[in-house]
């Protein structure tokens, strides 16, 4: 994908390439879906089911009523967006809230703006953000794994009282509550790798986003500076599934190197700030969505130069 | 007769200065979170109005053009004022909810372009109209805002728990709902419009 | 007066009550000049410069007129005059000595006059600054302060908007949503992005 991101917008694409991207995305998803299903039991299974549903509905129904060609329903991207809608999600919540969410993501998120390739918002964060405000209290309701005793449980290892519990290898493997897909570090690592080896994303942006954040949070984490506990900042939270399968979404990312390290660091900033500051224990979703405002404004400032064209000021 | 009755009516209908002429919206957005807060800023900003437009159509002929927009801010403010200080006075929980939303009627710019586009060149009587007209589609169009966002958002009604077992959706009511909610209704009164014209 | 009490403002009224995206201050301005980026980003920044003198001006005439007179009932009429005044004079002053930049920003003065923005924030600073227990020193820098971020945050808001209608150009946009009302929705959905600040503790 780096041929094609060396070009200025907007890009066309074909229909072909487009759908091949889209369902190697979400190959890549799949062992972190698997992993959410067997730490968190069946229940999990049916978010992601829901949800991916929801959108797919919602998105025929939408090009329906625009009388547009219903066979775009299938180029992926609406399965994609309900697969990592539901990954955002805790794993026990009740059935209508990955619906309203499908519904809000694709419409709101993507098809107001005239569909995939148009949206200037990640249309999945669009409604797990939306979700967040509207129902807080069931989108901070956390199930603990099957295995421990006590199904329920009300933090994930963010919230700052229960972050003493857990060791790195707990978070690695995804021994904690959590969102479904969001838990198992390993399995999102895995996929992540798989994408780039099919040279689908760049390290630009997951590896500026991480490592900003790891920077803050290891200087401000802690009373005293350079006492922070970075590497605890990483695996916990939902920021190895922002950065490299969110953030880095083509239609709502800078198109220039240059544009994806600001955007990675933009993130990265935000995220620690929220998280060290804010009233919400995670801020990976309003960062991505606060930068993807700024990615038009990026891309004005870090355009590659045309031959023959004298540089205009702003 | 029948122009009078035009004056009067425009205001609800084809030139709503909400729906139709995009005006007045820092007042209709913010204060749209409840029925009862709505209904409190449609009838200050009504009176307000109504005011302006006579005393502005009574001394049209003494304004000197070149500073009219200075006579007509002061004679808004000073109705804005009284409005003020009324509501301190008998609705002082209204006064506290509608906040700096009171005083910024001063500056609402449905109220200086009735009075810019109207009131200076009509009669009194029309103005008047003109202004109960333009006030009343103002304060209709607050209260449909409102109450979508009230029924929506806390499944209440005057304050009255009208729908039971539905989960509000919070967002409604918050600062990003009124922006959804104003969106979304005027792009389907548009899409309504356009296809009412072309049936 | 420390450095949270700076932190608190500068913060807060540039991200967590953003005057466009929270407060719906300057409202009809966003949407009507920022399709493109080049007038919305003039217009930021003479409202920010509107802004930090009319709360500068506002609380001089608070303080040394409505106060030692016991008039602050006042207030409303006294401010918007101040600021319709303060805005003519600033465009007299500039047409007098820069034509170029008369001609980059004459026609957004006339507009900053009824920007709910300008007024608001002199109301705000009043209500917030404007007490018997802050000191004179205090309430003028304070709001001096709140008078400039809140500009910025209206720049910062106007860029980013400006940005993405210009991508939206080329987008196949329902027709009947074009324009004013997608930006009502885009604003909405940048608004959401703000809320990740809320209960910001500094």
């Amino acid at each position: 994908m780096n041929k094609l991101t060396v070009s200025p917008s907007p890009h066309i694409k074909s229909g072909q390439t487009t759908k091949k991207i889209m369902w190697t995305v979400v190959i890549s998803l799949i062992p972190s879906g698997i992993a959410g299903v067997y730490i968190y039991g069946i229940s999990s299974l049916n978010v992601i089911i829901l949800s991916i549903l929801s959108c797919i509905f919602t998105e025929a129904l939408f090009l329906k009523f625009r009388n547009r060609d219903p066979k775009t329903v299938l180029d992926g991207s609406a399965i994609l967006t309900g697969l990592l809608l539901a990954y955002n999600l805790p794993p026990q919540i009740p059935f209508w809230i990955p619906i309203a969410g499908g519904v809000v993501s694709v419409i709101l998120g993507k098809q107001i703006f005239g569909g995939l390739g148009q949206n200037i918002f990640n249309p999945a964060l669009v409604g797990r953000a939306f979700l967040q405000i509207s129902w807080p209290v069931y989108m901070t309701t956390w199930k603990n794994p099957r295995w421990w005793p006590d199904a329920i449980s009300s933090a994930t290892p963010l919230a700052k009282e229960t972050a003493a519990h857990f060791t790195y290898m707990d978070l690695f493997l995804g021994n904690r509550a959590g969102s479904i897909g969001e838990v198992c570090v390993i399995a999102l690592v895995i996929g992540a790798l798989f994408l780039l080896a099919k040279k689908i994303i760049s390290l630009h942006i997951p590896l500026s986003f991480i490592g900003t954040l790891g920077i803050i949070t290891w200087i401000f984490g802690k009373e005293g500076f350079f006492k922070g506990d970075f590497i605890f900042n990483i695996l916990a939270g939902g920021i190895i599934l922002g950065a490299f399968f969110m953030a880095t979404d083509y239609v709502t990312s800078p198109l220039t190197k240059k544009g994806k390290i600001i955007f990675g660091i933009g993130c990265g900033i935000l995220t620690a700030v929220i998280r060290l500051r804010g009233s919400y224990p995670e801020g990976v979703c309003y960062s991505i969505l606060f930068m993807n405002a700024a990615v038009p404004v990026i891309d004005r400032f870090t355009k590659t130069k045309k031959y023959g064209v004298v540089k205009k000021a702003i | 007769m029948k122009n009078l009755f035009k004056e009067f009516f425009k205001g609800i209908g084809s030139e709503n200065p909400t729906f139709r002429l995009v005006l007045g919206l820092c007042p209709t957005l913010a204060v749209s979170t409840s029925v009862i807060n709505g209904m409190g800023m449609g009838i200050a900003a009504t009176f307000v109005l109504i005011g302006s437009n006579i005393i502005i159509s009574l001394v049209r002929k003494f304004i000197p053009d070149q500073i009219r927009i200075p006579c007509f801010i002061v004679i808004i403010a000073t109705f804005v004022t009284i409005v003020e200080l009324m509501m301190k006075a008998y609705a002082p929980e209204l006064s506290k909810a509608l906040g700096i939303f009171v005083p910024l009627i001063v500056v609402n710019c449905i109220v200086l372009g009735r009075a810019e586009a109207f009131a200076c060149k009509q009669g009194v009587f029309s103005s008047l109209l003109d202004a109960l007209g333009m006030g009343i589609g103002f304060t209709l169009a607050l209260l449909l805002i409102a109450s979508i966002r009230e029924i929506l958002g806390s499944g209440t009604l005057f304050g009255l728990l009208i729908i039971k077992g539905f989960e509000p959706v919070l967002y409604l009511v918050l600062a990003p709902g009124a922006l959804l909610v104003i969106g979304l209704l005027i792009g389907g009164i548009n899409f309504l419009s356009k296809r009412r014209s072309a049936a | 007066m420390d450095l949270t009490m700076f932190l608190s403002i500068i913060i807060g009224a540039i991200f967590i009550n953003n005057f466009i995206l929270s407060k719906f201050l300057g409202l009809c301005s966003f949407i009507g000049i920022s399709k493109e980026t080049k007038p919305a980003l003039y217009m930021g920044i003479s409202v920010t410069f509107v802004t930090t003198c009319a709360s500068i001006i506002t609380w001089a005439i608070y303080n040394f007129i409505l106060v030692p007179c016991h008039i602050e009932y006042l207030r409303t009429i006294s401010f918007i005059l101040v600021i319709a005044s303060f805005v003519q004079f600033v465009e007299m002053v500039i047409k007098k000595f820069s034509r170029a930049l008369y001609r980059t920003l004459g026609i957004y003065l006339p507009l900053i006059t009824v920007n709910c923005a300008v007024f608001g924030v002199a109301v705000l600073n009043s209500e917030m600054f404007f007490k018997p227990g802050i000191n004179m020193l205090t309430s003028f820098t304070l709001s001096a302060l709140q008078g400039f971020c809140v500009g910025l945050g209206y720049i910062l808001v106007m860029l980013f908007m400006s940005g993405i209608r210009e991508r939206l150009e080329l987008c196949d946009i329902p027709p009947s949503f074009k324009n004013a009302p997608i930006a009502f929705i885009i604003a909405s959905l940048m608004s959401m992005a703000f809320m990740g600040f809320s209960g910001f503790r500094f």
